[in-house]
């Protein structure tokens, strides 16, 4: 596939798909939507087919470069976590079509655009290569999502959608003052080569700042995060589900491709103060979501929380660290967007997401009260999940930074045992109290068919992480190699014992077959 | 002394008097009913003036010893209010036959404003610039007053023309005291005299002369007229206003500021700081409480200007270009926006002028809604519009010039305007229909609204054409 534009492809197939949505009536333009998502993925598989996994290639792959803009080019090309991202993208976006074929009746092809739009602008983000181009990118995103949240929205979408925007708008702006300041002083708008660009320190600290003033929005970090419940309430379902799968990931993809490589030193310096808001944003929204009345509002915290096990593992400046928090992002894409689905279905049927009017679900939908425990057990982090491999990972990344902020993030696990497990009591266990949540029927095809996928890949994820882990390993690698010089010294201490040879242990077993309980207690 | 050089440097402005002079003729003798013809030989007049630009070039840039200036920066400043002007005649027709016939001296003046544009961004000389910014204002005037019958229109006229006579009062002022302590009018004498150190005499003439032209651009703190003239005046004459005469007044700003005070820039630098950062924070916040969208658009245009003149206040050529940029982008963004606003007429063609009115636009006129919605996204500066590509390039310069904090607060205030804008993408797509618009737009309207929102959409591509011709207007200056 040498020299063949395909990520260029997989932004233009939406886009055109967007472009016919516009003109198209309701029923033709879900169709569009759903081919053209479907096209999309197909490339998308394609694309992993292609990725040199091996890390002894170039780190960045199916690059293309057209200088068409002046001061900056329409640079692509992606790394290992790149790819995984956009494999996350494409997987998500048939599904977020399917969960709007029926819910969706008003402005059906504008809906669509806009869906459609969006999937070009998140791979927009993903594999952009210059810097400016990133930032329309990622800033574009917020006009269709806007759209989104205001006409498709619940009762108080109007407010959700300003929100959400002007949130999100002013955290990025000081982002882009940053970027102007980079690009004068080390002279070159490429990705790339910034991320191996050695600025000041003095200077470092600002520019993360300005970085982290978007990401940590983005992303949503405690205290910055309160727009994210308004928005996912009242956002409709496949809104969530890609604000949840994939939106939020553009700020821990940020913290990857920018505030860690660019700015090494002033990301040890003030890992201090992200540990510090993580540790917050556990506890503190993992409580929160004890007490919400509300399925999304909940599902909404327990966002926060994860992606605040994310950064934790971003800050702690080792490959663990990293990877950890790169699964859980995966794992969260998948999870979260699935629960969104889950909220949808019970939405569709009563149209309240009040959690004191279900109950005793599992009497009448019992498929659908088993996809919901096995993406709560996921949410949990169940072992044999996404989010097992992710947050242990993690955790234990950070355990050799600092093992007080792992101590504390661990009990984010059992607080989210604890919401899960609460929250899936109420709508499927106990009595049938509702008659009308009683009489209603149980999952569609379609619907079966939008969360088997997902539920299949979970399972994946947790069975054999290495199947995602692989084409990220080089890359996760090269930037611990850059981290490396400036990473905080651990508190834990660990010392690793010698591992003894293969066949020593071997010939203990054989010359004392009978002592083999006491040889395991030498 | 009239050589034939110098002539052909005002060869653009020629081409628009005699053209302006013969039109008036005509209009004076056909009667209204000409008004048709006028208006397209009126256009006419001003793409051959345009054609005329390149041939002004030939000959270096001075002419009439100093007096005038045809050099890369005018040109790129006159191709926009020539472009401007045009859009303004061709939107107009429309509108004023409504209530009457249209009427041919409408072209007319707006020719002869040009005229005095073309001689304002082309000044080489304090006198000129004086002569060119009075015809300018003189036809502006009459413009804001135009519809005679109407008691709005004619409050903006007279408001317009009390406060402007004032401005250009204070501006005479300024430009006396430099001439006394300075000895000369012309803008390289007053640099000359500049160069040994800003005398206190100086200064105050270059305080008046900076006031009376941000009374000219609608700067805070000199903007009070703009809400009243730009909601009182026919829809046609403020979409001119809001166009033309800012690149006009911009331009003429930034050469006063370069060439004749260029080396007094520590000292304006900070009046321009000041107008810069207090324009785009008031604009943007008086812009939230509006409920006419042409009040709107007249607090979004003082807004705009602020952004525009951080460009000047990185006062380098790349500031310089960014400037020039930004009205460019600018202009599209503002007839665009006013060919949607002229649209909004209800269903006997009346012109409406409320937000609340747009209600639902987004399903009765879906290709109106866009288009608007493309413009106010692309003003608030939101990517992948093209009005995110000015506010970057002045920003850029900025930071360049090591201005990054006026950077930061200026586009951290620029949120503060994204949420006006958003408020009218609200009222049309959020909000349920209140009042039945026309069904559909005249084709001219629409023509130049699909032309700007392509622009608006595609206009990264034209990039590197826009870098090149900004960068040389600006390298004429320094």
């Amino acid at each position: 596939m040498d020299g063949f534009p395909i990520l260029s492809l997989m932004m233009a197939v939406p886009m055109a798909g967007a472009i016919a949505c516009l003109f198209a009536d309701a029923n033709k333009a879900r169709w569009i939507a759903l081919i053209a998502t479907l096209v999309d993925f197909v490339l998308g598989i394609a694309l992993w087919m292609n990725f040199d996994q091996s890390g002894s290639g170039a780190q960045w792959q199916f690059q293309e470069y057209a200088p068409i803009f002046g001061r900056f080019a329409w640079a692509l090309g992606i790394d290992g976590i790149a790819l995984m991202l956009i494999a996350l993208t494409v997987f998500l976006m048939p599904i977020c079509i399917g969960a709007s074929w029926n819910a969706i009746n008003k402005r059906v092809g504008e809906y669509m655009a806009a869906f459609l739009f969006m999937e070009v602008l998140m791979i927009g983000v993903f594999t952009a290569q210059d810097l400016y181009l990133f930032y329309i990118m990622f800033e574009a995103g917020l006009i269709p999502m806007y759209l989104i949240i205001g006409i498709w929205g619940g009762t108080d979408r109007i407010y959700a959608s300003y929100k959400f925007f002007l949130y999100t708008l002013l955290g990025s702006v000081l982002m882009l003052i940053a970027m102007m300041w980079m690009v004068h002083e080390a002279g070159t708008t490429e990705i790339p080569v910034l991320m191996a660009y050695n600025f000041p320190p003095h200077a470092q600290t600002w520019l993360f700042l300005a970085f982290f003033a978007s990401f940590a929005v983005k992303m949503p970090m405690w205290p910055v995060h309160t727009w994210l419940p308004d928005a996912h309430v009242q956002a409709p379902t496949a809104g969530s589900v890609i604000l949840a799968g994939v939106l939020l990931k553009m700020g821990g993809y940020g913290f990857i491709r920018f505030s860690l490589p660019m700015f090494p030193e002033a990301s040890a310096q003030l890992a201090p103060l992200v540990w510090g808001l993580s540790m917050v944003a556990v506890v503190y929204t993992s409580l929160v979501a004890l007490v919400q009345s509300d399925m999304k509002k909940l599902i909404a915290y327990s966002s926060v929380a994860h992606m605040a096990i994310v950064t934790v593992g971003l800050f702690a400046f080792n490959q663990a660290g990293i990877e950890g928090a790169m699964m859980v992002m995966l794992g969260h894409g998948l999870v979260a967007g699935a629960l969104f689905l889950c909220v949808g279905v019970v939405y569709d049927r009563l149209h309240t997401r009040e959690i004191t009017r279900y109950g005793g679900l599992s009497i009448n939908m019992p498929k659908y009260a088993v996809l919901f425990l096995f993406f709560t057990m996921a949410s949990v982090g169940l072992p044999g999940t996404s989010n097992f491999v992710g947050e242990f990972l993690a955790l234990m990344g950070i355990y050799q930074a600092s093992s007080w902020v792992a101590l504390v993030c661990t009990t984010g696990i059992i607080l989210g045992a604890a919401y899960m497990l609460y929250l899936y009591r109420r709508i499927c266990y106990g009595d049938q109290v509702n008659a009308d949540a009683a009489a209603m029927p149980d999952l569609s095809g379609r619907e079966m068919w939008l969360m088997a996928p997902i539920a299949a890949v979970v399972l994946w994820m947790g069975v054999y992480p290495e199947s995602f882990l692989a084409p990220m390993r080089p890359d996760i690698r090269a930037l611990e190699a850059r981290l490396a010089p400036a990473a905080p010294a651990g508190d834990s201490a660990i010392k690793m014992g010698a591992p003894k040879p293969a066949g020593e242990a071997n010939h203990e077993d054989v010359s004392a077959p009978s002592h083999s309980a006491s040889g395991e207690a030498h | 002394m009239i050589d034939s050089a110098s002539l052909l440097a005002v060869l653009p402005e020629l081409i628009l008097t005699l053209g302006g002079l013969a039109l008036l003729l005509v209009s004076a003798f056909a009667g209204d009913a000409s008004a048709r013809v006028v208006n397209w030989l009126a256009v006419l007049t001003l793409i051959a003036a345009g054609a005329a630009l390149s041939c002004s070039l030939a000959h270096g840039p001075d002419a009439f010893d100093g007096l005038v200036r045809a050099d890369a920066f005018s040109v790129f400043a006159k191709a926009l209010i020539y472009t401007a002007a045009a859009a303004a005649i061709l939107l107009a027709p429309r509108f004023f036959s409504v209530d009457s016939a249209p009427r041919p001296e409408y072209p007319v003046l707006i020719l002869f404003a040009t005229v005095g544009m073309g001689m304002m961004v082309s000044a080489g000389d304090m006198l000129t610039l004086y002569v060119g910014l009075e015809m300018n204002s003189l036809a502006s005037y009459v413009l804001a007053s135009f519809m005679r019958q109407d008691e709005r229109s004619s409050e903006a006229g007279l408001k317009y023309f009390v406060l402007g006579s004032l401005a250009s009062g204070i501006l005479l002022y300024g430009i006396s005291l430099l001439y006394g302590f300075t000895g000369s009018t012309a803008f390289d004498g007053i640099a000359i005299a500049l160069g040994d150190g800003v005398s206190k005499g100086e200064l105050f003439g270059l305080v008046f002369v900076l006031a009376g032209l941000a009374f000219k651009i609608s700067a805070v703190p000199f903007h009070m007229w703009t809400p009243d003239v730009y909601e009182g005046a026919p829809t046609p004459v403020t979409t001119f206003f809001a166009s033309a005469p800012k690149v006009a007044a911009i331009g003429l700003t930034v050469r006063v500021a370069i060439e004749a005070l260029g080396p007094a820039g520590l000292d304006w630098q900070q009046i321009v700081i000041f107008v810069a950062l207090a324009s785009i924070i008031f604009g943007a916040v008086a812009a939230i409480g509006q409920t006419n969208i042409k009040r709107l658009m007249a607090y979004s245009s003082i807004n705009n200007v602020g952004f525009a003149l951080i460009g000047l206040a990185a006062g380098t050529p790349a500031g310089v270009a960014g400037t020039m940029s930004y009205m460019a982008i600018y202009v599209v963004m503002t007839i665009g926006g006013f060919a949607c606003i002229l649209q909004m007429r209800d269903a006997d063609g009346k012109p409406v002028e409320t937000i609340a009115s747009l209600a639902g636009l987004s399903q009765s006129r879906k290709g109106l809604a866009a288009a608007l919605a493309i413009f106010m996204f692309s003003m608030a500066g939101i990517p992948p519009l093209f009005g995110f590509w000015a506010k970057f390039l002045v920003f850029d310069a900025a930071v360049a010039s090591g201005l990054t904090a006026l950077a930061a607060f200026g586009i951290a205030a620029s949120v503060i305007g994204a949420f006006y804008y958003l408020k009218i993408i609200k009222t049309m797509y959020f909000d349920e229909p209140v009042i039945a618009y026309e069904v559909k737009g005249g084709p001219v309207e629409n023509v130049i609204l699909t032309a700007c929102a392509v622009v608006i959409v595609l206009g990264y591509l034209l990039n590197p054409v826009l870098d090149q011709a900004s960068a040389a207007a600006a390298a004429s200056l320094f």
